[in-house]
């Protein structure tokens, strides 16, 4: 089944018209010598079997965990309008809005999109979107290397450490030094933050809540920087952003993140939405469609893509980015759900994330050898330190079907025993109370198991 | 047709004697072929630069062009006026539309760029 | 159509949320908290399904009717793909279980589903080894070029150049640039509409890293020098990458692999008809040849003995992480979705038919519009309005004259190298009826530029919007809506 419409006869047809007999000489202009050394594909098969294929695999992962897996992406109650409206054929069939005429709708959508952004970071102007939250964060730092024509750039620990990685490996090759600069009880270490940053930065990344779920204000960090003049990017999660400072409110010059939590399921690990707003400043030289709002040749309001000469089909190798196609129809999803959750909705998500995760850690601090870090408030993910490997007691709740949280030894050195565990609104008190018990339970039966083996690990 | 008061460079500036001082902006084929311009970013006050580096960025709806130094010096001077009406250089491209002013670091580099006459032959 | 906060009624609620089951927390100090809630909608659950479908009417898409927009293959997108990738066993997949140890045998449908997406990729291909992560077709470009200069690196080669044709996309010149390269233009050969063999041997040196190449190129022309090129790239140890933006048409009948390509990447919605969604998500995953397979980023999936799916994190000499996991996955189960439904033999037939519709078009429109390469093309033709731009009718105005007709117009104005370029791209799904009524709109649209010239102006009418005030735009930036 190859979606080919043309009958065999029609076929005939239009290679007539094109003054050859058969379709290969068409392809004459490829050599014989570079000729497919092999093309052994399966064959097509119907719909039904394809299905079926595809639901085979699918049921092989699906296991009905509860998931208290964060980690920088959430699982989020997503409105069944948002599944229908997204599913539009005018929507989804649609490219990259370069006839604004016949793409108001994805225009429209977009320039509401980018205020939904604005409104719920405090800041001037958003793009059309990024890939993900960590391609955003190196597209802001690519903004702030050109705008400062600085070359150094600080990292707090507290950033998500996958979008730190992937931050390093896009600039391997270039001249950029990092600093990263470590957390103080899991929160942002000001004092060494205040010391990294010399005349030479163009920017301090920094994450709120940060990727052990600490809440912060960093306004005087902020300052700090300016002072400096470093500007500063924030990496925000944009539900708690319902209930927390915004970062257009402390000065924050970048704000980014990750949208997945905005109507998008978690698909192993993918399309998510990268973020990124601005202030007018800067609105310039920010990468990535930008959608305005104009008038038509009778007055009527219109939509256009606008800024566009700074963009890679205009400007080539000076382009702020590369970015061509980017993540519309999850903005475009993150826009119907904040629609329809809407402002006093999306106060309550945060509210009941909250809530629930200090539940979550009310009970765990009745478990014998569980340690919940309470130095710092959090929004809805925190971390416990347990009292062996976290990776191991993971994969004995996951056997209980539970998905417990992120066991952090692979990305915080002498973490091992630490679980980073997150609280949606879709947990209940009841699947709260079982994770408790159940990590109770593996626990003492840990105990059991390593006594047998007299290896006892100091709590 | 150019002016035959200042003298031009291949990659489409104007440079005007002013003094000890050079004007700088761009030439009115460039404007022409740039259409209506959005936006200019103007360099920062005290860049130094060497003749041919970027100085700027023009930036029309259909394309942006970098404003290149037709000789060395600091930038001494910017048309502020530009960051809110762009449309100054397609309006009057000779006095109201330039860029920037700089103190030239070789007083006589000038006199090496080409006359109206020789540029225009070029566009 | 009233923008969405124009809409909002102060204390109206659309989604109903779970009750609060635990004690109310205030945890959090008051200094981290926002004073005043975020304006965001205050709307029912219908304003909205009222809002999105009156701005969906306001959209074009491939649903909605022909759009031979070149360079973009706007093919049909297949339903059963939304419905494989919506099963909940992929939808609600949390991405960082298979870091949970016994987790990753949760995960084996999925890292299976990757692990074959990958195997096929490398046979339609001819490469060596697949990553799956790049998350469009120029994050796959910014890939490839990481790997490139990791390659360099590693043999302790100082490259800073990368060869690019004049003809190419805009991604190339500038996913080159922010890897840290110089790009240097390749002219391309005004007769035969080819890379310039003998401009390209000048300008290859041994501080080339790379030559970017698009085959067929953006004028939909194959480049059959390909051999020539790779030969003259490896004699400098520079590497050879193929932009796959057009490989849809030329499935079972040019593998760049085995023409010695080292690095490229395809991207799924033209090949595997994953949809565009009006300005992405799309994937661009990246396959190599054998040199470049440790370079590959991480993770990569491998099989075990028996038969279980792993990913594997220990590659010393890997460029890292591009994406947070694994790519847009969700994109990728659709391609893979749509490559089991065509098989071997309809991939052929994508491309055959997909290049045959081209040249149907292209012989049919040559006689009234200017043809500056007349020769056979792939999948797509570009036409130019420079006759017509004589009497003041542009590409421009054609496009618009076509909106009124119904139709999405052709890429303008791309590739630079042509005036007035008309890039008519329409894909293996439309059938002759459509081509043919397509044909004659463009016939009558040259006729209309002969008589009435003055009118395209107006045009459109039968659009929503007629020709927005792009200057405005962008001097005014109205970007965001303020109350």
């Amino acid at each position: 089944m190859s979606f080919v419409a043309n009958t065999p006869a029609q076929r005939e047809e239009m290679l007539r018209a094109c003054g050859v007999s058969s379709v290969d000489e068409l392809f004459a202009d490829i050599p014989a010598s570079v000729a497919p050394k092999s093309f052994r594909l399966p064959p097509g098969a119907s719909e039904h079997e394809v299905l079926t294929y595809f639901q085979q695999l699918a049921e092989r992962n699906y296991a009905q965990l509860t998931v208290f897996l964060g980690g920088g992406v959430y699982d989020h109650f997503i409105p069944s309008a948002v599944d229908a409206l997204a599913s539009r054929g005018e929507f989804f069939t649609a490219y990259t809005p370069y006839q604004p005429e016949l793409s108001q709708g994805t225009l429209q959508a977009i320039y509401e999109y980018q205020t939904h952004i604005c409104r719920l970071t405090g800041m001037d102007a958003a793009n059309a979107s990024m890939y993900d939250g960590g391609t955003a964060i190196y597209e802001a730092c690519q903004m702030a290397l050109h705008t400062t024509r600085r070359s150094r750039i600080v990292v707090d620990e507290g950033v998500n450490p996958v979008y730190r990685k992937m931050l390093y490996s896009y600039t391997a090759n270039l001249d950029i030094d990092f600093t990263e600069v470590p957390t103080s009880h899991g929160a942002c270490h000001r004092e060494l933050i205040e010391q990294t940053v010399g005349d030479d930065v163009a920017a301090v990344i920094l994450q709120n809540p940060n990727f052990f779920g600490v809440v912060d204000n960093h306004e005087d960090v902020v300052a700090r920087c300016h002072e400096r003049g470093s500007l500063v990017i924030q990496s925000v999660y944009p539900v708690a952003m319902a209930l927390l400072k915004p970062p257009g409110e402390i000065g924050v010059d970048i704000a980014v993140g990750e949208g997945q939590s905005l109507g998008n399921p978690l698909a192993f690990g993918g399309p998510y939405l990268g973020f990124m707003a601005t202030n007018r400043k800067l609105v310039r030289k920010m990468p990535g469609r930008i959608v305005g709002r104009t008038l038509d040749r009778e007055g009527r309001e219109a939509f256009v893509l606008t800024l566009q000469a700074r963009e890679q089909h205009i400007r080539r190798e000076k382009a702020t980015s590369n970015i061509c196609t980017n993540e519309a129809l999850c903005a475009l999803r993150a826009h119907m759900y904040l629609s329809l959750v809407g402002k006093e909705g999306m106060r309550e998500v945060a509210q009941l994330c909250h809530a629930k995760a200090e539940y979550a850690k009310s009970r765990f601090k009745t478990i014998p050898g569980v340690r919940v870090m309470e130095t710092n408030p959090t929004f809805n993910e925190f971390t416990v330190r347990l009292p062996a490997d976290a990776g191991v007691i993971a994969g004995r709740l996951v056997e209980r079907g539970i998905a417990p949280g992120l066991p952090l030894g692979r990305y915080y050195q002498g973490m091992e025993n630490y679980l980073l565990v997150a609280v949606t609104e879709k947990r209940t008190k009841a699947e709260i109370g079982n994770f408790a018990e159940v990590l109770e339970e593996v626990l003492a039966h840990y105990w059991d198991f390593e006594e047998e083996h007299s290896e006892r690990i100091e709590v | 047709m150019s002016q035959d008061d200042r003298k031009y460079a291949t990659s489409h500036e104007w440079a005007k004697q002013d003094g000890d001082l050079i004007v700088v902006g761009i030439s009115d084929h460039a404007q022409q072929e740039l259409g209506d311009i959005t936006f200019v970013e103007l360099p920062p006050m005290g860049q130094v630069v060497e003749a041919g580096d970027e100085c700027g960025v023009i930036e029309s709806v259909k394309a942006a062009t970098d404003l290149y130094a037709p000789v060395g010096g600091e930038v001494v001077a910017v048309n502020e006026a530009l960051e809110v009406s762009p449309e100054l250089i397609n309006q009057d491209v000779w006095e109201a539309g330039w860029v920037l002013k700089l103190k030239p670091s070789n007083p006589g580099d000038i006199d090496a760029l080409m006359s109206a006459a020789d540029y225009d032959a070029t566009v | 159509m009233s923008v969405v906060f124009e809409r909002s009624v102060p204390g109206r609620r659309g989604v109903r949320l779970p009750g609060c089951d635990v004690p109310l927390a205030e945890a959090i100090p008051e200094k981290c908290l926002r004073e005043r809630s975020a304006e965001l909608c205050e709307l029912s659950e219908l304003d909205v399904v009222r809002h999105f479908t009156g701005l969906s009417r306001l959209n074009f898409g491939v649903d909605t009717g022909f759009y031979p927009l070149g360079s973009c293959t706007m093919k049909y997108n297949p339903r059963v793909s939304e419905r494989i990738a919506g099963l909940a066993g992929f939808s609600q997949l949390h991405p960082f279980l298979p870091q949970l140890r016994s987790g990753g045998m949760l995960t084996q449908g999925a890292l299976q589903l990757l692990y074959e997406l990958e195997h096929v990729l490398c046979e339609i291909t001819g490469m060596e080894a697949f990553t799956l992560q790049p998350l469009a077709g120029a994050h796959g470009e910014l890939t490839g070029m990481m790997l490139i200069a990791a390659y360099h690196r590693d043999k302790g080669n100082r490259r800073q150049t990368v060869l690019i044709p004049d003809e190419a996309h805009g991604t190339n010149p500038s996913s080159a640039a922010i890897t840290g390269y110089r790009t240097v233009p390749v002219p391309t050969d005004t007769t035969s509409g080819r890379l310039d063999l003998e401009a390209l041997e000048a300008l290859i040196d041994d501080e080339t890293a790379a030559i970017m190449l698009t085959n067929p190129n953006t004028l939909g022309i194959f480049n059959s020098d390909i051999e020539r090129v790779v030969e003259l790239a490896h004699a400098r140890d520079a590497l050879v990458y193929y932009d796959g933006a057009n490989l849809n048409a030329i499935l079972g009948k040019f593998r760049p692999g085995d023409a010695g390509i080292d690095v490229m990447h395809v991207n799924v919605h033209k090949t595997c008809a994953t949809p565009h969604g009006g300005g992405g998500p799309g994937a661009g995953p990246v396959g190599v040849r054998k040199h470049l397979v440790p370079f590959l980023p991480i993770s990569r999936i491998q099989k075990r003995q028996d038969n279980s799916y792993m990913l594997d994190y220990d590659q010393p000499k890997s460029i890292g992480y591009v994406a947070p996991f694994y790519g847009n996955f969700s994109i990728l189960v659709r391609a893979y979705a749509y490559i089991k439904l065509l098989g071997g033999e309809g991939l052929v037939e994508v491309s055959e038919n997909a290049v045959l519709n081209a040249n149907y078009v292209m012989q049919a429109l040559k006689e009234r519009y200017a043809l500056p390469y007349d020769r056979t093309c792939m999948h797509e033709c570009v036409l130019s309005a420079s006759r017509q731009a004589e009497k003041g009718v542009h590409a421009i105005d054609i496009a618009k004259a076509l909106i009124d007709r119904g139709y999405h117009p052709p890429t303008v104005y791309f590739p630079l190298i042509v005036k007035e370029a008309m890039m008519i791209e329409p894909t293996e799904t439309e059938s002759k009826e459509t081509l043919d009524a397509f044909i004659s709109a463009m016939l009558e649209i040259a006729d209309e530029a002969e008589q009435n010239p003055d009118a395209f102006a107006q045009l459109p009418k039968n659009a929503p919007v007629c020709r927005p005030d792009e200057v405005k735009a962008a001097r005014d930036m109205d970007v965001c809506y303020d109350i």
